[in-house]
């Protein structure tokens, strides 16, 4: 087994809404290794962006509480204080956001951008500071870099400024990559660019990824393990090839099942019924996905339900799996629509 | 950048250009004239002797004629005769313009060197204590009429602890270019600038503080933060510069609230600026005066927002001009 780089234990993020706290991450527990990516998948506010913003530290403290430990480089980073933190981020943790339109700060130049965390985390002269920022933009795949590197956000397109977040991201060559939806706000031609990009850079360097995303294309392609999470927690863990091949969970299936190319032909999407709860209204006793599956009886679900090892190394949350079905007459109630992706 | 700033410098003329002619107009529609100004209700004065200045001044002519010739002296520097001070419009705004540059010069430094920490402080740390203390001085900031404000100031600090004198720009008694003279022309400017200033803080202190609660959330401060730059560092080199444009872009409105104060003001403290003698012309009829006031305050404000637009375009790179 290789060496775990980053090792979240039992992190659990709660954020104040009007005097009480509610668990967007809750008891969560993810280990990534050296040159491994890990995917993290599942809907819009299941707390896959909350968990990355947690590892970072970049969740406003006056309203977020924080519990369990980030374990990274022998230090646990939710204890570390802002100074000690910032020693770390930008340096072993490079992080690439999702809306390359807005990362970047527009008053300042390309140049400026990338050479920022080498300020703080490297002792370079400026000449060698040029001399590495243009070599990280030629890595990211930017073939005029001289020109780039005076340009300003607002000349550069979004494929263009998602490599320049990159290029930012690995400034200081990182040892953990935190990507989170890096293709979500792109255009699919530039999708695949950046996908192809990642996935080269990956081959080069030994990072650990975290990639953050809901395009099951692109776990498919790039992650070698996923951890699909449902309402703040993770309810199934397992690698790429076994969770495609036999996914466990009712909510992975769901999921795998919405996808349009795996419909063989079938008319109907699978929809998954009903929507995710929002913080405030989450029922917290119980399998969190029941009320999504209201055909299979309660009784199939725990009480507590906790994670099971059900195949040697698949994890997975709950018993429900064991005699979850699709129901033949529930096997989709909308159209089929050619332009849905996800 | 030169080519730029000499373009936006010779736009300036078609708009002063512009500006004279609605003021000519305007101060022509105004009920009465100089004559009627200085000498109505005299009764030495008679209609016909009236009628015969009015003639020989040229008053009867239609208006572009008469704008016409002041137009032609105006570009060399003539503004013609004050019909109320027998003098000429030059000489009576010599010494004047000078008072109210340093007045409002001073006044807007003060504005700012107060403002710009203020309101960095109450953006920076929203909710805290002292962001309630900045907003709640805003509130009254911005309630509070200027001329109270001017008149409680002078009442305190001038007559209940004497410490500062009432008004005027200078004591009479000192000679100019000594250093007495120059510490009595600090004394005087002390009130008429603070009583000004601090109140006219409001709309910065505002504006800058909403923006940096505004910036505070973009996502280029979290790449910021994700890059481990100091929490310092975030506000100094990522916020603040981009919170600052609207405050930049702002300029050549503080520069016109700053005129219409100092008409309050100098009335106020007797200050000898133009404002004082805005508002006697003005009383007075005497329009040649008016018209050059006018375009003095005019032309201040078309500078102010070149001046807005010179700095945004240094500043801020998706309006730079080629």
């Amino acid at each position: 087994m290789k060496n775990p780089v980053l090792e979240i234990k039992n992190l659990s993020t709660s954020f104040n809404i009007k005097g009480d706290y509610y668990a967007a991450v809750d008891d969560v527990s993810i280990t990534v290794h050296e040159n491994e990516v890990v995917a993290i998948v599942g809907e819009s506010g299941c707390g896959k962006s909350a968990l990355a913003l947690s590892v970072m530290g970049l969740h406003n403290l006056k309203n977020t509480k924080l519990e369990g430990q980030v374990n990274f480089g022998g230090q646990n980073l939710l204890s570390l204080s802002r100074n000690a933190l910032n020693k770390v981020r930008g340096k072993d943790i490079g992080m690439i956001f999702q809306d390359p339109m807005t990362a970047l700060n527009p008053l300042a130049t390309i140049g400026r951008q990338i050479e920022e965390p080498m300020d703080y985390h490297m002792k370079l002269s400026a000449s060698d500071k040029k001399k590495r920022v243009l070599e990280l933009l030629r890595r990211v795949g930017i073939k005029n870099e001289q020109r780039v590197y005076e340009q300003y956000p607002h000349e550069l397109s979004g494929g263009m400024r998602q490599r320049v977040v990159i290029a930012i991201a690995l400034s200081c060559d990182p040892v953990l990559l935190l990507a989170d939806e890096p293709t979500t706000a792109l255009d699919v031609t530039i999708q695949a660019q950046i996908m192809d990009l990642m996935k080269e850079l990956q081959n080069q360097m030994k990072t650990g990824i975290i990639l953050i995303t809901h395009d099951l294309g692109v776990v498919a392609e790039m992650a070698d393990r996923v951890v699909v999470m449902y309402a703040g927690q993770v309810v199934e863990i397992a690698d790429v090839k076994e969770l495609f091949a036999n996914p466990l969970h009712p909510y992975t299936r769901s999921l795998l099942n919405s996808i349009p190319a795996n419909m063989e032909g079938k008319e109907k999407l699978h929809v998954i019924d009903g929507i995710v709860p929002s913080l405030q209204n989450l029922d917290r006793t119980g399998c969190r996905f029941a009320p999504r599956i209201e055909w299979i009886p309660a009784e199939d679900h725990e009480e507590r339900p906790e994670m099971h090892e059900a195949e040697p190394n698949h994890f997975v949350r709950c018993s429900c799996y064991k005699t979850f079905y699709f129901p033949e007459d529930r096997v989709g109630e909308r159209e089929y629509v050619a332009t849905e992706s996800e | 950048m030169l080519k730029f700033i000499l373009r936006r410098t010779l736009l300036m003329i078609p708009q002063l250009i512009l500006l004279s002619i609605i003021i000519f107009m305007l101060a022509k529609m105004m009920p009465g004239d100089a004559l009627t100004g200085a000498f109505q209700g005299n009764p030495d004065v008679s209609l016909e002797q009236l009628e015969k200045l009015r003639e020989k001044a040229g008053l009867n002519d239609p208006w572009y004629q008469q704008y016409g010739r002041w137009l032609g002296n105006a570009v060399q520097g003539d503004f013609g005769k004050s019909y109320v001070h027998q003098q000429k419009v030059t000489s009576l705004l010599a010494g004047k313009v000078e008072n109210t540059v340093i007045l409002s010069l001073f006044t807007l430094i003060v504005t700012y060197l107060i403002a710009l920490p203020l309101g960095i402080i109450a953006g920076r740390f929203t909710d805290s204590w002292a962001d309630k203390a900045i907003v709640t001085y805003n509130y009254f900031a911005f309630a509070t009429p200027l001329f109270v404000f001017a008149l409680l100031m002078m009442w305190f600090f001038a007559f209940v602890l004497g410490w500062l004198p009432y008004g005027s720009s200078v004591d009479i008694k000192l000679e100019s270019g000594t250093w007495d003279y120059f510490v009595s022309r600090a004394k005087h400017l002390v009130l008429p600038v603070l009583s000004g200033s601090l109140l006219a803080t409001f709309s910065t202190i505002q504006y800058l503080r909403n923006d940096i609660i505004d910036q505070k959330l973009r996502d280029y401060v979290k790449t910021a933060r994700a890059k481990g730059v100091p929490e310092a560092k975030v506000y100094t080199r990522h916020i603040l510069r981009n919170s600052l444009l609207p405050i930049a872009a702002f300029l050549g409105f503080e520069i016109t609230g700053l005129i219409g104060g100092s008409v309050f003001i100098e009335s106020i403290f007797s200050y000898p600026g133009l404002g004082y003698l805005f508002i006697q012309s003005i009383s007075t009829r005497d329009f040649t005066v008016v018209t050059a006031l006018v375009m003095i305050s005019g032309t201040a404000v078309i500078v102010g927002t070149m001046l807005s637009d010179i700095i945004l375009s240094i500043v801020d790179p998706r309006i730079r001009i080629e």
